[in-house]
């Protein structure tokens, strides 16, 4: 009996997998190896699992990897990758510049407004994620908040060409996420005893020489673990740079959009997904192994 | 000339006017909030001394210690470490090591590492750093753990890498919070004298809080007995022990009788008091003596120093009688918890110097209890 309870307890997750990630990813490989047709679904071969084996394998033989050729080989899509990465991996330091001494304020504020600091950090939240991107376009366009406000002040004298920029999908996303990179590194700091710190300047450490030897090594788990939450949902961000970023700003996101709305070719669409989970894996992969580390030192 | 107890050794620089105190606390006041955790405290210690804080829990002796490392600084006074203040001094900048009482190990570091943490900081040479770890290691019995990290160490393991992270570095001063509590008994009595070795060899200032009295008693060349943020009584183990100055002082360190009772004739040198517990005490006083006909007194005598006789003593003053209320045999000593007349229990021990007793004495005996007029102290408060 136990031991059947015990299963099941152990078999519920992988079920939720199966069925939220394995399948949708089988559908979509699957849709990758197929061609393009004017149709409804717009791709070819299909199959029916009731007409049996014989179909399935016929329609099998009938797979290509044309897709996958057509979008490495293309610069358009290797472009979007390349650019995505480089936005990701801007945007995740820059979260970190600006989330590591919010975290770390936070967790030496008295014990009393810890909870309202850190209430105020997730009550962005509260709003939904599209109406507070919309938001920054009224802050940024030139007409917008902020060029008002810097003109009003003397500050320029023409406004500033943010929106439609690189710099306004940074602004987006380091906005956005800011959270996912505060909340982990601040529950590594706030458990960490400062007595630690205390130890290292005994031993003969400056206040700098403990934080970078002490605080920062002992927050490492935290940071990566928000960095990773950064970077892996900004290197695939859609809405932000749709929004924010105009039409030069290439993000893959905004290509595997265009593809399945657009020009409705769902291979190559899914392809450029496949890839783009491809190139994810080694990120998580890491990010998995950081985790686990961290649960072992933490043991 | 009489003197009190026996010195460990003569080392006496507080009784010396022309010697400067290493340390100076002077009228030092910490305040956390509205709490007033060290209130107005004056001492001093001097060099080479090993001075320890003895007191209950929350009177202020890690905040004592850690004001001296440069975690806390006084709300008011001042502390003087070799003459010069250490006001706005911060905490790496002093010759001052400290063990924690929490031992804040680095969790992320090896045993080896954070032991040789200190000696990195100073610069100096990796093939040193090896030896001197290699050494205190090998002092604190830690050889075959050096690669663990702090938590896969047991309590009392962690509590001797702690210490040995503090006395590797031979501060000037090194502070030791509580450094040998979890220790069991064996480890810990060699772990005393491993430390009284090195703080002679080395020349060592030692500043050490301790639950243990006799911890305190065989190490220390100095206890400060503290309460409240205040300390009530500074003195050699001796002084500490066989003349307390309060009944504070007296209860806290050992074990002790206090007889209440009024002053009734106060003569050079003796008093005689009239007890509660229905029974005359004639005790030596000394010069300071202040008290006056009819004020309260507290008579104070330790167990070791009470006579238990089956017959009545044949002397007027200084003997009661009692009924054996229970019998404690520690093998060294028998204890006997005597219930006088008066219904107040009085504890005698007995130095069980043969191995037979004839005609011992049992539960619900009557005995007499006696003792001579220097064998107890007289306290005013
Ligand atoms: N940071 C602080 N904030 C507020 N109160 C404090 C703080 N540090 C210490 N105290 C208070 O000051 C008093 C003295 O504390 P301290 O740690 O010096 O006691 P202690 O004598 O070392 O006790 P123990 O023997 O239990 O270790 C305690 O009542 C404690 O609650
Ligand atoms: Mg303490």
């Amino acid at each position: 009996m136990g031991n059947f309870f015990k299963r099941v307890t152990i078999g519920l997750p992988y079920l939720w997998l199966c069925l939220l990630f394995l399948l949708p990813f089988l559908i979509v490989l699957r849709v990758s190896f197929s061609e393009p047709v004017l149709a409804m679904p717009p791709f070819a071969p299909q199959f029916d699992l009731s007409e049996g084996w014989q179909a399935f394998t016929d329609a099998v033989s009938r797979f290509t990897l044309y897709n996958f050729q057509f979008v490495l080989e293309d610069s358009l899509y290797t472009n979007a990758y390349l650019s995505s990465l480089r936005i990701a991996l801007i945007s995740t330091f820059l979260t970190l510049v600006i989330g590591f001494p919010l975290a770390y304020g936070m967790s030496r504020a008295p014990m009393t407004i810890r909870p309202m600091l850190l209430m105020l950090v997730i009550l962005p939240f509260w709003t939904s994620f599209l109406i507070r991107v919309y938001a920054w376009i009224g802050i940024l366009k030139p007409e917008g908040l902020m060029n008002q406000f810097l003109m009003g002040a003397g500050i320029i004298s023409t406004p500033l060409r943010i929106y439609n920029t690189e710099i306004a999908v940074y602004i987006g996303i380091v906005y956005s996420y800011l959270p996912f990179m505060v909340l982990p590194i601040y529950a590594t700091l706030e458990k960490m005893d400062y007595s630690y710190v205390e130890a290292a300047r005994d031993l003969g450490c400056s206040a700098l020489g403990a934080f970078w030897k002490i605080t920062a090594r002992l927050a490492l788990p935290g940071v990566l673990a928000g960095c990773f939450l950064v970077f892996i949902p900004a290197i695939g961000e859609f809405v932000i740079p749709e929004l924010l970023g105009g039409s030069r700003t290439l993000m893959i996101g905004k290509t595997l959009w265009s593809e399945f709305f657009n020009n409705r070719d769902w291979p190559v669409a899914s392809t450029v997904a496949i890839i783009l989970l491809a190139i994810l894996v080694v990120p998580i992969v890491l990010f998995q192994n950081a985790q686990a580390r961290a649960a072992e030192a933490g043991r | 000339m009489k003197s009190l107890g026996s010195t460990r050794r003569s080392f006496t620089p507080w009784l010396d006017k022309e010697t400067k105190p290493y340390i100076s606390f002077q009228n030092v006041t910490k305040k956390f909030g509205d709490f007033v955790a060290v209130d107005n405290l004056t001492l001093n210690i001097y060099e080479r001394e090993f001075y320890s804080l003895l007191g209950p829990s929350g009177c202020g002796k890690t905040t004592l210690l850690r004001m001296l490392a440069g975690f806390e600084e006084p709300t008011s006074g001042e502390i003087f470490l070799d003459g010069v203040s250490l006001k706005g001094v911060p905490p790496h900048k002093r010759p001052v090591n400290m063990m924690f009482q929490s031992y804040a190990l680095f969790p992320h570091m090896s045993v080896r590492d954070n032991i040789g943490f200190g000696l990195k900081q100073a610069g100096i040479a990796k093939a040193q750093i090896t030896e001197r770890v290699d050494a205190i290691l090998k002092l604190v019995k830690l050889e075959e753990f050096a690669k663990r990290k702090p938590d896969q160490l047991s309590g009392g393991q962690r509590q001797r890498v702690a210490l040995a992270r503090s006395v590797v570095l031979r501060p000037k001063l090194l502070l030791l919070d509580e450094p040998l509590g979890a220790l069991d008994k064996k480890l810990r009595e060699e772990t005393q004298f491993e430390l009284m070795d090195l703080q002679h060899e080395l020349g060592l200032t030692f500043m050490i809080v301790t639950h243990d009295q006799e911890e305190a008693m065989t190490m220390s060349d100095r206890i400060a007995v503290m309460d409240k943020g205040t300390v009530i009584q500074t003195g050699t183990p001796a002084e500490i022990y066989e003349a307390p100055n309060s009944r504070y002082v007296a209860d806290f360190i050992g074990t002790v009788n206090t007889l209440e009772g009024k002053v009734k004739e106060k003569a050079a040198g003796k008093v005689k008091i009239v007890g509660k517990d229905g029974f005359t005490i004639e005790a030596a006083t000394t010069d300071q003596f202040a008290l006056n006909t009819d004020d309260t007194a507290w008579f104070s005598i330790r167990p070791e120093k009470i006579k238990v006789s089956r017959s009545k003593p044949d002397k007027q003053t200084n003997a009661v009688e009692g009924e054996v209320w229970d019998i404690g045999y520690l093998g060294d000593m028998t204890l006997f918890n005597v219930m006088l007349d008066s219904g107040t229990i009085m504890r005698a021990s007995v130095l069980n110097a043969k191995r037979t007793v004839d005609d011992p004495i049992g539960y619900e005996d009557r005995i007499w209890l006696s003792f001579e007029p220097d064998a107890g102290i007289v306290l005013e408060r």
